[in-house]
């Protein structure tokens, strides 16, 4: 009766398992059909977001076990049709701007992206300004006979001598 | 007994080092002989007794003394022995006194020199270093102290460097080891290339400060520490090359350069160490520009100590650890007030510091190596302002921010570029006038040769407007600046009766740093070339594999076919080890093996790719995942690199042209002689 008993629990066992085959094999044409995002697509956002946890690591390089799980979200969302920048603002919206490969261009941020042109073109325009200084008014004092070694006429291109002069010239 | 004795070496060190600072003022200011003397000797002394502290620290390391943290936490009994010598830089406090030791060397070489006429600049060059060197003395005495040893006290563990009450020393079994990611060659003499190239600009540094003190503010300075700014440019260049290598190498995210804040830490000093290398020329050849070297001297010494700062302070991973940790403050104090003094006396010595002739047109060479300047300027506060701003917003919005590649690119993008055509022209110019018909005259054929390159780039191998423009740069500095070797070999040829490649040499020879300039233009061009390659044109696929399905990515097909896992116990790691056959176009290449070594000990993981490297492109196969049950499938990374390796062609080319621009002359006696007969009106000395 044992033996039976097994026997009839083998079966319904035997059952269950071909059950879950074909489930299996069901829900893989499924997810076929679906088309699951590939590693590729899911990489190219991962590529623009940096990893929350991690500093200054982009996310599809990151080798974390975290970082691994926030890629299978993102294909998660993909296959859910999220766009580009839903997936983005989740990130933002759960993890911080930090995620993001620039600050957002918000507020105090716009600090980041004016501040170094501004400065390089003070720069520039105290360069300039220096050079019309330097350029004007003293060429007429001084003439030749202040100017140094390794100074040359431009309107002959003697370039044998220019290039002897400057080869001994050199210290 | 060994850590008490080394830690009882630094402190005597740190005695000596403010002790050779305090008696060369004392020295200079009574105008005692004795005194100087007496501190240059004090900081000779400190490199034999920092050498002992290290020796002491390296046999603590290679036996196994695991009672002492910093012991326990770079090592572990695993590591062969000269890996356990190398983690003296692998954590910080060991690199602190790493850096203090190669401070002494080179102040001890420095102090060696012939002084005859330069005395004068003898005590302040010792207290200039002998405040930074006890600056970092100070920080291992007091802060990050190598020989603190564990302690156990009634069941629980302290680190201490002296026995607390009742307590016994603790001794792990083993250390934790160096990550592993330390362990690759690359990164074994990456740091020392940096510190090498950091410390050694402290010597140009205390120089210029010797200058302004003594009020002896003509070249002389430049004039001694020219060959210093030149190999520290070396070291530095070659730091930041062989980090790079190595980020490539094993980082597994298939690139060079991430603007890291950390690579940009070590990238700053070395913007304006190149700014200055070309601004000193100036004031050697025309006396301009002096207050500006000044600056740009004061500027990189800072960034050295600020770039020291930036990655051992912990800043960077938050405002808040930095705030906590002890030796923030200090750094950041330190930084300040070097800083504020320096310029205070650059203000002082202004005057001083006038140009003697004037800037007579926009086009001459000083006018371009000026807009040089301004170009390295401007990517330097890029970097800076990138680096700091997520600092600021975290202190004053609390919210972290990450600037990253895409804003450095963007805006460095034009300004490499605007270097790169610049570096082409300015070599055509001369000092003192040039006129746009000059110029014109001087490049134009090199510039039809390049676009002729640029037209058959488009017609067989790209149409990305970006990547044309650069290509375009590329070939103008490599025909303008081959064509000044011609020319000038040719010129040579005509006059001296030689043949053309004795006379291209002998050229050479005569001027080292001119055409080891060239060779290094010729060098930044051919990087260029690997970095246009990978930044444009770079592709990447990847997917999961059964065993023999394949990939395809730029006409290379990359077929899996087995995986293997196993133990090495001597070395403490677990090899897993894919093998893949390649193909390109049909036609099978070979095989590649991208593993994943993972360390017992440090419980790390480190990627290493399969490469494939040919002058054309890098196949680069990282093994991402597999299977852990059996080896059915693997994941793969695959990137296509095109052109990558002329990056490290370059970089080659680069190492020889700065050491044949540094090389000393070989005939001090003729060089001198040279010298004298030169029609130059200013003084000048053969002492080098």
């Amino acid at each position: 009766m044992n033996k039976r008993k097994l026997q009839v629990t083998n079966f319904w066992l035997l059952g269950f398992a071909f059950a879950l085959v074909l489930a299996g094999l069901f829900t893989v044409t499924v997810f076929a059909q679906d088309d699951m995002p590939t590693d590729d697509e899911v990489n190219a956002i991962a590529k623009e977001l940096y990893c929350p946890v991690c500093e200054n690591t982009p996310l599809d390089v990151c080798p974390t076990e975290a970082c691994r799980q926030w890629r299978e979200l993102i294909r998660k969302q993909l296959s859910e049709g999220m766009t580009e920048d839903q997936i983005k603002d989740y990130f933002v919206a759960n993890y911080g701007a930090r995620v993001l490969a620039e600050p957002p261009r918000t507020g105090l941020n716009w600090l980041v992206y004016i501040l170094p042109p501004l400065i390089i073109l003070l720069g520039a325009f105290f360069l300039f300004r220096s050079f019309r200084e330097w350029t004007r008014p003293k060429v007429a004092e001084t003439g030749a006979g202040a100017e140094r070694s390794g100074t040359s006429s431009p309107a002959k291109d003697d370039y044998v001598d220019r290039l002897e002069e400057e080869l001994k010239n050199r210290k | 007994m060994f850590a008490e004795f080394g830690y009882g070496v630094l402190l005597v060190s740190l005695i000596v080092a403010i002790y050779s600072g305090i008696s060369a003022v004392y020295g200079a200011k009574n105008k005692s002989a004795a005194m100087v003397e007496s501190a240059r000797r004090a900081m000779l002394l400190t490199f034999p007794l920092i050498s002992i502290a290290a020796a002491t620290l390296i046999y603590l390391l290679v036996n196994n003394h695991y009672e002492v943290a910093f012991v326990y936490e770079v090592t572990s009994r695993s590591m062969p022995t000269y890996l356990k010598v190398t983690a003296w830089w692998g954590g910080q406090a060991g690199s602190l006194v790493f850096w203090s030791w190669l401070l002494a060397v080179f102040t001890s070489a420095v102090t060696l020199r012939k002084w005859d006429r330069d005395i004068e600049f003898l005590p302040w060059v010792i207290l200039v270093s002998a405040v930074t060197l006890t600056f970092f003395l100070g920080m291992s005495v007091f802060f990050e102290n190598p020989f603190t040893r564990f302690w156990l006290v009634g069941g629980n563990v302290e680190p201490s460097m002296f026995a607390p009450a009742n307590a016994t020393v603790f001794t792990p079994q083993d250390g934790q080891g160096l990550n592993p990611l330390l362990r690759h060659p690359g990164m074994v003499i990456h740091p020392p290339m940096l510190y090498l190239g950091f410390v050694s600009y402290v010597i140009p540094y205390a120089f210029a400060m010797a200058a302004l003190i003594t009020g002896r503010t003509d070249d002389r300075w430049i004039r001694i520490t020219r060959r210093w700014s030149l190999w520290a440019w070396l070291f530095l260049s070659f730091g930041l090359v062989l980090g790079g290598r190595w980020a490539y190498d094993v980082l597994g995210w298939g690139g060079y350069w991430g603007w890291d804040p950390v690579e940009i830490a070590a990238f700053m000093p070395w913007l304006t160490g190149t700014a200055f290398l070309h601004s000193v020329m100036i004031q050697e050849k025309r006396g301009l520009l002096k207050q500006w070297n000044m600056i740009l001297v004061i500027l990189t010494y800072a960034l050295v100590i600020f770039g020291t700062f930036l990655t051992r302070s912990g800043v960077l991973s938050s405002v808040h650890a930095f705030a906590n940790s002890p030796i923030g403050p200090f750094f950041m104090g330190f930084v300040s007030l070097t800083f504020i003094t320096s310029i205070a006396l650059v203000i002082w010595r202004w005057p001083q510091l006038q140009a003697e002739t004037e800037m007579k047109s926009m086009l001459s060479r000083e006018a371009l190596f000026l807009l040089n300047n301004l170009l390295f300027m401007s990517i330097l506060v890029v970097c800076f302002w990138g680096v700091i701003f997520p600092l600021i917003s975290e202190l004053f919005t609390g919210s972290k921010v990450t600037v990253g590649p895409p804003f450095y690119e963007r805006a460095t993008a034009p300004l490499f570029s605007s270097l790169l055509f610049l570096m082409a022209i300015a070599p055509l110019s001369a000092w003192g006038h040039s006129t746009l018909e000059t110029l014109g005259k001087a490049i134009w054929k090199s510039a039809a040769a390049a676009l002729v390159v640029t037209v058959v780039l488009y017609i067989t191998y790209t149409q990305n407007i970006g990547a044309l423009v650069g290509f375009f740069l590329v070939a103008l500095v490599l025909f303008a600046t081959l064509n000044e070797f011609w020319r000038g070999a040719r010129a040579r040829q005509k006059t001296q009766d030689e043949n053309f490649f004795t006379s291209l040499t002998r050229l050479m020879g005569r001027n080292r740093r001119r055409y080891g300039g060239y060779i290094i233009h010729i060098s930044m061009a051919l990087m260029a070339i690997g970095i246009l390659g990978i930044e444009i044109f770079q592709k990447e696929t990847q997917g999961t594999l059964a065993a023999g399905e394949q990939l395809d990515i730029s006409g290379y097909t990359i077929q899996y076919r087995e995986l293997a896992s196993w133990n090495d116990q001597g070395a403490g790691v677990n090899y897993t080890r894919a093998i893949v056959d390649v193909y390109e176009n049909g036609v099978y290449l070979g095989q590649l093996n991208p593993r994943i070594d993972y360390y017992f000990d440090s419980q790390q993981n480190m990627t290493i790719p399969g490469q494939r490297s040919t002058l054309r492109d890098d196949l680069y196969i990282l093994l991402v995942d597999w299977q852990p049950v059996s080896t059915i499938g693997a994941t793969f990374k695959i990137y296509v690199n095109p052109l990558v390796n002329w990056l490290w062609i370059g970089s080659l080319l680069f190492l020889a042209g700065v050491i044949f621009a540094a090389w000393p002359d070989q005939d001090p006696a003729e060089e001198s002689a040279r010298r004298t007969v030169a029609r130059d009106n200013r003084q000048t000395s053969a002492a080098d």
